[in-house]
């Protein structure tokens, strides 16, 4: 009579044993909507103390990067700016600009994400919350450097658009910015949660973070464009979901250069399954992470 | 039945001993490698025990219990009883190796005040994420924060970053968010161990009129009897992973320190898991035994007690005091060996030392070992504390001795006296 009476849902809350493999703690998470807000805002506000030009560090990095960028790379090594057989001038200031605001969105919270749990032990052994709301956190407080950013570029743009005789038009594609944004934060979370979950017992991963980002970069075309990638080699490059993302990008932005549906829908599926997948192995690992970490 | 707020049935929690924690793969597979062939675990740290792969630890054994809404429960015990692992599991901190928990209602764990404060956030900013974090929504922060302010007699620097403030002021400021939580179910584990005693009294009658005007249940761990007298209105004893006792506080407590005076003649410390602590400590404690084989003394004898240890790294004019405790865990007086030591990592080490127990008043006796330093100053640094060997000092039979009134120590025997002065 009393084994029923747990599981007959008299009990707002149960803690059991058994672990149901979507057991995903969504629901919860939402209500916990303050929590996150919080430390977004203590994310973003530590991170910015006594620091002079505060939240302008956030343009300084990419801004710079993109200098070099186009010294280098477009000046120097002549690498391409175009993503297909030239028609239009692409503006290559514009275009290493949008590549590295994606990739730097992407990579600084993967990298942030990743140890979640290590970085948090000392709360997360004290107090129970709905462990997903650090790394959801982590992705909406770099998404306040990133929109920082695309003001930036969006500044760039209108200089390019009025000033330069650009080939730059405002184009239905532009709705997809909002979605790309959404997709970036889903596989960033999506990858930084899994290699969380595997780095409470090998701590190896999260030496391989920093590097494997770097190597990933070369993979993406941030300081070159598409043009540069052989035909042969096109499906498995696009594989890749950051490829797809930041052509798509552009395009969106510039009104002209890549879009393949097929593969932007591809990119789509390898996000959804990364992001599902970092979900099941993080809610399974977090149920007793603190017993190994 | 609806009244019943917290059920814990059946629940059992057990810990893989031997290789806990934060394995690389490559020590893995050196592990892996050695055992191939045969040899040692490079890994291993020298002086444990070595437990074989699968061997466990059974931190709780069938735990059932029930709460009901509005009861104020205290939870002793031993160390290694259990109690914090069943804290970590019915606070969602850990999960339990079998058996279920309900819960009906809002919990808030303070298994350490201050949780999330961030230095370089205001008193302000701190209150918000520390209740966000223990389970409070904004609105409800909102309406309490004047009252937590006010609470905390620390108006004037809530708008300072608390890396600015004091340890004392840290502390004040935590405990005054956790005495205003008011979810359902508080659990505490000697959140009132520190800060000061008159902040401390405040804190405790605060929960105390909380749980007695709202009807929150309460949890609380501790080794204060006299806290928990004043608190609680149930004990539940827990030894070696199990209830031993479930009822009346008088008649707990009781209980309990029945069962912590042990008749123990030596401890084995390698077999005891210890608490993980933020220090490092500079060694170990492996052994320690009554060097005359009996835990039971007359006045006119001395005590003497054999340590040894083993060097986690290189140690020098090491110095040793001895805590002495009653029962109910009141010290009442520490003894000193000054620099007595010096040696090498992993080197072992081994001390005899006595005492004249002619100043105990008859009664039972705990003990607490501390290894130290001396620093400049005057200050210590503490490397290693363990609990030592319990014993009890007879009565010579003269009289019956009224440690209540009396205390534990018999000072000097008065002497009689001429109003002039003693001229001897």
């Amino acid at each position: 009579m009393q084994e029923q009476n747990i599981k007959s849902g008299s009990f707002k809350t149960v803690i059991s044993s058994e672990h149901h493999l979507f057991d995903l703690h969504i629901r919860e998470t939402f209500q916990y909507r303050d929590l996150i807000f919080l430390f977004v805002k203590r994310d973003f506000n530590a991170k910015y103390k006594q620091t002079i030009l505060g939240p302008l560090w956030a343009i300084i990095q990419p801004l710079l990067t993109t200098v070099v960028f186009t010294v280098i790379f477009g000046n120097l090594a002549k690498l391409t700016t175009a993503d297909v057989p030239e028609e239009h001038i692409m503006p290559g200031f514009l275009f290493y600009m949008a590549g590295n605001i994606c990739w730097s969105y992407f990579s600084s919270t993967l990298q942030a994400t990743s140890d979640t749990f290590i970085v948090n032990r000392f709360t997360m052994g004290k107090v129970y919350y709905p462990r997903l709301a650090a790394p959801i956190s982590t992705a909406f407080s770099n998404l306040i450097s990133y929109g920082i950013q695309l003001a930036m570029f969006m500044a760039f743009w209108m200089i390019s658009f009025f000033k330069d005789g650009a080939d730059i038009s405002v184009t239905p594609a532009m709705a997809l910015l909002p979605l790309l944004v959404v997709q970036m934060m889903m596989l960033a979370v999506g990858f930084g949660i899994i290699i969380s979950s595997v780095t409470t017992k090998y701590r190896d991963l999260a030496m391989l973070v920093g590097f494997g980002l770097q190597l990933w970069h070369y993979g993406c075309p941030v300081a070159y464009g598409l043009q540069l990638v052989p035909e042969k080699w096109m499906s498995l490059y696009m594989l890749n979901p950051m490829s797809s993302i930041i052509t798509t990008f552009r395009y969106a932005a510039f009104g002209f250069g890549y879009f393949n549906l097929g593969y932007y829908l591809i990119s789509w599926g390898v996000t959804l399954l990364v992001f599902f997948t970092g979900l099941v192995m993080f809610s399974r690992i977090e149920r007793t992470f603190m017993d190994t970490i | 039945m609806d009244d019943i707020i917290l059920k814990i049935e059946n629940v059992s929690k057990i810990y893989k001993l031997g290789q806990i924690g934060g394995t690389t793969l490559r020590e893995e597979f050196q592990r892996w490698g050695a055992k191939m062939r045969g040899k040692e675990d490079p890994t291993r740290k020298i002086g444990a025990v070595q437990y074989s792969k699968g061997e466990t630890f059974l931190a709780l054994d069938n735990v059932s219990f029930e709460v009901k809404k509005g009861e104020r429960v205290g939870i002793i015990g031993h160390n290694g009883a259990g109690k914090s692992t069943l804290l970590k599991l019915i606070s969602r901190i850990t999960a339990p190796s079998t058996g279920m928990i309900g819960l009906n209602g809002r919990i808030a764990s303070m298994l350490e005040v201050g949780t999330g404060f961030h230095r370089e956030l205001t008193g302000r900013e701190n209150i918000y994420m520390n209740g966000a974090i223990l389970g409070m929504t904004k609105k409800e922060i909102d309406s309490k924060i004047e009252d937590i302010i006010e609470f905390s007699e620390l108006r004037q620097f809530i708008d300072t970053p608390v890396k600015r403030y004091s340890s004392g002021m840290y502390v004040k400021l935590a405990f005054s968010v956790a005495a205003h939580l008011d979810s359902e179910i508080m659990i505490m584990d000697e959140v009132l161990a520190v800060g000061d005693m008159a902040f401390q009294k405040k804190c405790l009658d605060k929960m105390n009129e909380v749980s007695r005007t709202r009807g929150n249940t309460i949890l609380y761990v501790s080794h204060n009897m006299s806290t928990i007298r004043e608190l609680c209105d149930r004990v539940i004893v827990l030894e070696h992973g199990k209830v031993t006792f479930n009822g009346g506080v008088e008649e707990g407590i009781e209980t309990y320190l029945k069962a912590s005076f042990q008749n123990e003649l030596a401890i084995d410390y390698t077999n005891i898991p210890r608490e993980k602590h933020r220090w490092t400590s500079k060694l170990k404690t492996a052994y320690t035994a009554f060097a005359d084989e009996k835990n039971i003394f007359d006045a006119h004898e001395q005590l003497r007690i054999l340590i040894k240890w083993v060097n986690e790294e290189d140690v020098s004019d090491l110095c040793l005091r001895i805590e002495f405790r009653t029962q109910d865990e009141r010290t009442i007086g520490t003894s000193f060996l000054y620099d007595f030591y010096s040696g090498k990592k992993d080197e072992q080490g081994e001390i005899c030392v006595s005492l004249d127990l002619g100043s105990f008043a008859p009664g039972r006796y705990r003990t607490k070992y501390t290894f130290f330093n001396k620093g400049a100053h005057g200050r210590i640094f503490d490397a290693e504390v363990v609990q030592g060997l319990s014993f009890r000092v007879m009565s010579d039979g003269e009289i019956q001795w009224d440690s209540k009134h009396w205390g534990n120590i018999l000072l000097p025997e008065l002497r009689q006296s001429s109003p002039e002065g003693d001229r001897t």
